[in-house]
Parts: C-alpha cells; sequence; structure tokens
C-alpha cells in the first residue's frame, strides 16, 4: 500500500524550495507566447498573401478569387494583388487590409461574409439548423421508441432485451451474407 | 423548316393539354366510358413525345443547314462549327435546352406510358402527373422562349458562333446527362403524388421508382461530375468546383435524392418514414426546378450568365404552384402515410438511415442558403455580399466529413438492434486501418494543428479508409459465409455474393468509389501553382518538375487560330514528357479560350496553362499547378458509375441444392405407414 503524505510533509518543503524556479519557468513560458504571438503576428509574408488573396475575389466579373483569377489583362487583378503585397508587406492586420479592400471596392470584394452585423447570420444558420435537425431526430427517435407495441394474444409474452440475444444470433446464422 | 417546328410545337402542347385533361377526367369519373378516355390520354401523352421529339430534329438540322433565318441558330452556331457542336446547338442556349429538356420528359413519359400495365391505375396517375409538368415546359416553349423564333431584318451571313467555352468534347455529353438527371426525378415525384392521391397501398410504388430512381440519380451524378472534368480541363484556374450558383444547383436535388435513395429502403423494409420519403422526393423534384430558376432568371450572379432571361418569373410560379398542389394533396391525405413500425434501438441501421438523412438535407439546406444570402442580404442591408468557397470549405466540409463516419458505421449496423459486441467485432479491424493510415500521414509531415484544411484532410483520409475498409470487411466476410456452404474460393464466393444481392454489394461499390473520390479531394490543401514569363530556353520548377520552354507555334483552321507552348517536362535530370498548353481565338464569337495541358498520375496532376502574352514585356506566360492526387477523384466516379450499374441489375436466385430423389420401386401407400 502506498503511505499518503501529510500536508506539511516533505514534499511542501519541496514546494518550497522550486517556487523560483517555477516562477521563473512561468516567466519564460509567458515570454515564449509572447514571442510566437510577435511572430505569429508579423507571420511569413508568403504564406499571409496566400491566404489573404484566397479570402478576396476578384472584381472584375470572373467571380473567381483573386489568387485564382487566370486571365492576362484583367483589368485588375493585377492592382488588387499588388495592393495586397504591399498591405502585406507594410505589416497591416489581416482586418486591415479586409477593410482597406471593403472600402475601395466594396463588400462583394470579401469571399464570404464576414462575422459581423447581419452577415453573422450565414454563419450561424446551418449550425442552429443542425441544432434543430438533431433535435428533431431524438424527438422522432424517442417518439417512436415509446410507441406501445401491437397488443398480442392472450397468452403470448414478448421477448425483449437480452432473452432476445439467441433468437438473433439463430437469425443471424440463418441469414447472414 | 422554322415554321414546321413552330407548328409540331403548337401540336405538342395541345397533346399534352388534352393528356393532362383527358387523364384527369378519366381519373375523377371512374365510370365506364372514362377507360376509353383514359386510354386517349395515355395515347396522347404517347404522340406528345413523337411532336416534341420532331421539334428537336427539326431545330438540330436547322443548325446543320446553317439557316440563320431562325434567331437561336443565329446565336448559337456558325457555318465552320464542328458537326458534334452542330449537334449540340440544341442544349447550348436557353430555348434550346428547354425544348431539350421537354423532349427528356416526354421520353419519360413515353416510356412510363408504354409500361403501364405493370398497374394501370397508378401509372394512369402518374402520367397525369407527367403531362402537367409537360404542359409547363410546353407553354414555355410556345410563349416565352420560343426556338423557332425568326430574325429581323436582313439575313446574316454567318452566326455568332457558339460559346468557346462550350466548344469541348464533353460539353457535348455533359448538359445531356445534368438534364437526364434533372427531368428523371420527374417520374419518381409523379409516382409519388400518384400514389399520394389515390392513397395508394402498400410499398409498390417504391418499387416501381426504384430503378427510375436509381437510374436517374446515375446520370445526375455523371452529369455533375462531367461539369467538374470540363471545368478542370477547361477554365484553366486548376480547380474542378468553384461554389458557383449554378454548380450548387445541380448538387442540391443530388443531396435530397441520395438520402431519397437511403430513406426508401426504410420504407421498403420496415414501413417507416412514410412522410418523410413524400416530401424528400418533392423536394428532390422541386430543387432540379429551383436549380433552372436560379440558372435561367439572373437572379443570383454566376460565371454562367449565357444562360440568363426572363423566363425566371414562369419558374417562379411553376414552383409555388407544384409547392401548392403537394402541400393540398398531402394534407388531404396524410393519415394515410403512418409509419408501420416503431424504433428499437438508437444503434440500428434505422437509425443511421435517420441521420444520415438529416445530414444530407443539413448539407442540402446548407448549400440553399449560401446561394440564396446575396440576395437574403440584398434585401436586409442594402447591397449583397459574396459566399464563396471560403464559407462552403467553412461549412458544408464538417457536415460531408460527419456523413462519411455514417458512410463507414451504417452497413456495420443491423436492422431493429445492433449489439455492442457485433459492432466492436465488426468495426475494430477498420477502425485500426484508418487509425493506422491517420499516423502514417502525420508521420510523413501533415500537422493538423498547423491549418484547419490540413486537419480536414487527415480527417477525411482517415474516413476514407474507414469507409473502404469496411467495404472490403463487409465484402470478405459475406465471401466466407458463401465459400463456407459452396466450397468456392473467396473471390468467386464474392462474385456470388455480389449476384445474390446486387442492390446491396452494388451500394457497397458506391460507397467504395465515394472513399476513393474524397481520397482525391482531399489533395486540394497541399495544391502548388507557379507562374512565370518563358522566354525560349527558360526553365521554371514546380516540386519534383522542372520545365523547359523549348518554343512556341501557332495554328490555323477554319473554326480558331491557337498558340501553342511547347514545354518540355524534366524530373530530375530526365525527361518524362512534353505538354503543350494552348489557347485559342474564336473567330466567329471573336472570344479567347484557354486549354491546359494535364500530365495526370496517381500521386498528381501536372496542370500547364498558357495564359497568353504579357502586355506589357509581350513574353508568353506560363502557369503551372501541381494537383496531387486528382486522378483518384475521376476514378472514384467510374467506381460510382459501376456501382450503380451494378445496383440495377436484378439479383441472380439462389440455387437451392435438393438431394436428387431416390427410385422407390414398390411405393407404400401414403399414409400407410404414419
Amino acid at each position: 500500500m502506498i503511505p499518503r503524505r501529510s500536508v506539511g510533509g516533505p514534499w511542501t518543503k519541496q514546494e518550497d524550495m522550486t517556487k523560483p524556479k517555477a516562477i521563473r519557468r512561468s516567466m519564460q513560458c509567458g515570454f515564449l507566447c509572447l514571442a510566437i504571438l510577435v511572430f505569429v503576428g508579423s507571420g511569413d509574408e508568403a504564406a499571409r498573401f496566400e491566404h489573404l488573396g484566397h479570402q478576396l475575389m476578384c472584381i472584375c466579373g470572373c467571380r473567381q478569387i483573386l489568387l485564382e483569377c487566370n486571365h492576362v489583362g484583367c483589368p485588375d487583378s493585377d492592382g488588387m494583388r499588388n495592393e495586397l503585397m504591399a498591405a502585406v508587406s507594410r505589416g497591416d492586420s489581416d482586418s486591415l487590409v479586409s477593410q482597406a479592400f471593403v472600402q475601395k471596392y466594396g463588400p462583394t470584394v470579401l469571399a464570404a461574409p464576414t462575422n459581423t452585423g447581419f452577415n453573422r447570420t450565414a454563419w450561424i444558420v446551418p449550425f442552429v439548423a443542425l441544432a434543430f435537425g438533431l433535435m428533431t431526430v431524438v424527438f422522432i427517435v424517442r417518439a417512436w421508441r415509446n410507441r406501445p407495441a401491437p397488443a398480442l394474444a392472450e397468452g403470448l409474452f414478448p421477448v425483449r432485451g437480452a432473452d432476445l440475444e439467441p433468437f438473433r444470433a439463430q437469425a443471424r446464422k440463418e441469414t447472414e451474407l | 423548316m422554322a415554321q414546321i417546328g413552330s407548328y409540331v410545337l403548337l401540336l405538342a402542347l395541345a397533346l399534352s393539354a388534352y393528356s393532362f385533361l383527358a387523364g384527369t377526367i378519366a381519373l375523377v369519373r371512374r365510370d365506364h366510358s372514362s377507360e376509353r378516355m383514359g386510354e386517349t390520354a395515355r395515347r396522347a401523352g404517347i404522340a406528345t413525345f413523337v411532336a416534341v421529339l420532331l421539334a428537336a430534329v427539326v431545330l438540330v438540322i436547322c443548325a446543320f443547314q446553317d439557316n440563320f433565318s431562325i434567331a437561336y441558330i443565329f446565336h448559337h452556331s456558325n457555318r465552320d462549327l464542328p458537326a458534334p457542336y452542330k449537334f449540340a446547338t440544341l442544349w447550348s442556349g436557353q430555348e434550346g435546352s428547354l425544348l431539350f429538356w421537354s423532349l427528356l420528359l416526354a421520353a419519360y413519359g413515353f416510356v412510363l406510358r408504354l409500361r403501364y400495365k405493370t398497374d394501370p391505375r397508378l401509372f394512369a396517375y402518374a402520367s397525369v402527373v407527367i403531362a402537367a409538368v409537360q404542359v409547363f415546359f410546353l407553354l414555355l416553349l410556345n410563349f416565352a422562349a420560343h426556338p423557332f423564333a425568326v430574325m429581323q431584318g436582313s439575313l446574316p451571313s454567318d452566326g455568332a458562333g457558339l460559346n468557346p467555352l462550350l466548344q469541348y468534347p464533353e460539353m457535348v455529353i455533359h448538359p445531356p446527362m445534368l438534364y437526364l438527371g434533372y427531368v428523371g426525378f420527374t417520374v419518381p415525384f409523379a409516382f409519388a403524388l400518384a400514389a399520394l392521391i389515390m392513397k395508394y397501398p402498400g410499398e409498390k410504388w417504391i418499387h416501381v421508382t426504384r430503378r427510375w430512381t436509381m437510374v436517374t440519380w446515375g446520370f445526375l451524378t455523371c452529369g455533375i461530375f462531367l461539369g467538374a472534368h470540363w471545368a478542370y480541363s477547361v477554365l484553366g484556374w486548376g480547380g474542378y468546383w468553384g461554389w458557383d450558383p449554378v454548380e450548387n444547383a445541380s448538387l442540391m436535388p443530388w443531396l435530397t435524392g441520395t438520402a431519397f435513395l437511403h430513406s426508401v429502403m426504410m420504407q421498403e423494409k420496415r414501413g417507416m418514414l412514410k412522410v418523410w420519403n413524400m416530401w424528400l422526393v418533392f423536394a428532390t423534384f422541386w430543387l432540379a426546378i429551383l436549380g433552372t430558376f436560379l440558372t435561367r432568371s439572373g437572379i443570383i450572379s454566376s460565371v454562367h450568365a449565357f444562360a440568363q432571361s426572363s423566363i425566371g418569373e414562369w419558374f417562379g410560379w411553376f414552383l409555388i404552384i407544384t409547392f401548392a398542389a403537394f402541400l393540398y394533396f398531402f394534407l388531404m391525405n396524410k393519415s394515410h402515410l403512418r409509419s408501420e413500425h416503431k424504433l428499437e434501438s438508437l444503434v440500428s441501421r434505422e437509425s443511421s438511415f435517420l441521420f444520415n438523412n438529416l445530414l444530407f438535407v443539413l448539407a442540402c439546406f446548407t448549400i440553399l442558403w449560401g446561394t440564396w444570402f446575396p440576395k437574403i442580404s440584398e434585401l436586409a442591408q442594402g447591397h449583397q455580399v459574396t459566399v464563396g468557397a471560403p464559407f462552403y470549405n467553412s461549412v458544408a466540409i464538417p457536415v460531408a466529413l460527419l456523413l462519411l463516419l455514417l458512410t463507414a458505421l451504417g452497413p456495420l449496423l443491423a436492422w431493429r438492434k445492433t449489439s455492442l459486441e457485433s459492432l466492436k467485432r465488426n468495426f475494430l479491424w477498420p477502425a485500426l486501418g484508418a487509425l493506422a493510415v491517420g499516423l502514417v500521414m502525420m508521420i510523413s509531415g501533415v500537422r493538423p494543428w498547423n491549418d484547419i484544411s490540413y486537419f480536414y484532410a487527415l480527417m477525411a483520409a482517415m474516413l476514407a479508409a474507414l469507409v473502404s475498409l469496411t467495404v472490403i470487411s463487409e465484402f470478405i466476410r459475406g465471401g466466407r459465409v458463401i465459400s463456407g456452404h459452396s466450397g468456392q474460393n473467396l473471390f468467386a464466393s464474392m462474385v456470388h455474393l455480389l449476384h445474390r444481392n446486387t442492390r446491396r454489394y452494388g451500394g457497397y461499390i458506391v460507397h467504395f468509389g465515394v472513399a476513393v473520390l474524397v481520397i482525391g479531394i482531399l489533395g486540394t490543401p497541399f495544391n502548388r501553382e507557379a507562374e512565370k514569363e518563358m522566354g525560349y530556353g527558360d526553365k521554371m520548377s514546380l516540386g519534383p518538375y522542372t520545365l523547359v520552354c523549348q518554343s512556341y507555334t501557332q495554328e490555323y483552321n477554319q473554326n480558331y487560330s491557337s498558340e501553342w507552348a511547347i514545354i518540355n517536362v524534366l524530373k530530375g535530370d530526365k525527361q518524362i514528357g512534353t505538354m503543350y498548353p494552348e489557347r485559342r481565338f474564336y473567330k466567329a464569337s471573336q472570344q479567347a479560350q484557354t486549354i491546359p495541358r494535364i500530365r495526370s498520375t496517381p500521386a498528381e496532376d501536372l496542370y500547364l496553362v498558357y495564359e497568353g502574352l504579357n502586355p506589357d514585356t509581350g513574353r508568353p506566360i506560363i502557369k503551372a499547378h501541381l494537383n496531387p492526387l486528382v486522378m483518384w477523384i475521376w476514378v472514384g466516379v467510374w467506381i460510382v458509375i459501376v456501382g450503380t450499374g451494378v445496383a440495377l441489375i436484378p439479383n441472380a436466385q439462389a440455387v437451392v441444392r435438393v438431394p436428387a430423389p431416390r427410385l422407390v420401386e414398390s411405393p407404400a401407400p401414403v399414409g400407410a405407414s404414419d
């Protein structure tokens, strides 16, 4: 049997001894997180350009994603790509880049609705529908399970639960393909 | 010729109207004389097919004769158009495609009316429903979108030509396949409505329509993927699905049709989901019409702008009328649709079908919602927003993954109730296999925590493996049982198994095809591309390939002039081929078109596009895409088609081996010894 250690035992002493170490470790973790955030914030420019370029539409009327527009001589896509590259090089945040494009080209320049205001309904409604659908299915399943079984003739008793298993096994054996 | 076409179309309208009215009166009156009237209605329906066929033939002849006095031929053909495209003129524009739609509907009606002896009364009702739909399309053709409208003013010497995007071999077969699918769903709808109106006893209408539905579903599947392959091969952006409203319009009835194919089994085997199936088959028909409304009305902007016109209002009214009519008959007769059995367990085939149907319908709703949201936004906020690929990828992919999970689990569940033990027994090896696939992918560098698309790819790969392994294990398990009885080898036993229950095992093949298709799609997050101005001898690297520009050349024919780039493809130091991306300029329509070249292997597609000359430097631009695993999409579709074909084959009768009777020399009188 493993002996239980008391609260004031040697572990407490050890905890006391390692406290500065723990603080130091926490600070290191904090710095690391900060560093990650800073690096993520500045990002790999090419990756950010790719990411943002796939969130924007070409406005020439081709209805293609900006970085997928393949019209040579397209009046808009080259200029838009250059603007995007400039914004990414400046280190503008994603939301700032999106805002600048919306201001210049209108809301249809974004390839998907934003998660603000009325546009949020675009994102919410499918999940509400999923929740509603799931609830409906659960309701139907419960209603069906609670439906009374047809009445049996006198002297017959329905077989249920584990008693059914031998019959099922027999049926499986005889019919399984 | 134009006059002949016009008269024949009017005749077809009169015949279909008679078929509808006389058929309805015959069914309502139900006396002796009404039988003869019903027979005339049936024959009028058959004659409608002949009349519409004649109209279509006249239009095709006009296209081959370069009869530019007909506006439709002028707008969609020209003298130098190759013969197959002249034939395809029939469905290349608005009026012609409506005529083609009407022709296919008449053809389906023709077959249905010939087979009326299967169940004369049910078929008579279904025939009336089809006649009603036919009347709508013929009204449209005669009064709103006349294919034989004549050009005003002086006759042009040549036509405006066919849209260059449509001058591709797949475009000759893609629309007919898609239309066969769209129109075909009218038949199960007609039978469903017929069964509802006449309170048809039992599930016979389901048996009658099962093959129709599967054939139709098969055509729609072919049509959708031919469209995807055409987009991949022609549009030059390196993708095959852009979530355009018109693409969505074809996907929606496919989703509800697939749900119906599954839930119909619940009705056949357990007498459940009768109301749901009624609505599902109606929704499929209705969504097919809604898709046409979307593409023709211009209410939602789409890249398929060539199909826009003012006939959307007609479709809008038709949608309202069909919905009202169906709702009326449903409310009148819904008591007839009560379920016969109860659900015994949540872990059963029945509940898996319920959840599968929920997900299919949810996927359909999500796509419908995304397609209409720009319009809803305009009404609510005063401006449209774009709902493109990022939205659908975020919302629809999780639903698709859940569906894939159910595709794997469903076949392992028994009807009524599945014991946990048997589920564990059947599920263990496939699940371990799927986990192994996930592990291999992560070891080879897929980091699901780096990007959500990698996470989806990993999940899709694991689930595709799970589906494949459950299908394989089902075949092996069944094959072993037969092998044990018959002594055949395992492969022969599995073939025997397939023949014994074509529908079930055909369905499993379809599931396997879907898993293979998913493997093709999951390569998308790993796509790479490069673009460069390439002069003679210039090089561009992409993945393991080095592309070296050898030369450029030009070619002319009567229909178009083209520029070709000749690009040598090297892998390492070894030349593995030469590719010829092309750019065409069509003379009649004065439009340019890229023709990408694709080097397809099981691992990846190398996809080259000659984008043309840089207007600033005058140097040619080559864009290269490296798209992993795309070939498996098309392989998966072929497997799905084969599976559908197998499921359509009637079951082979099980051979019962009875011991040969022994000859009894002096038979005792019967009962003598008992």
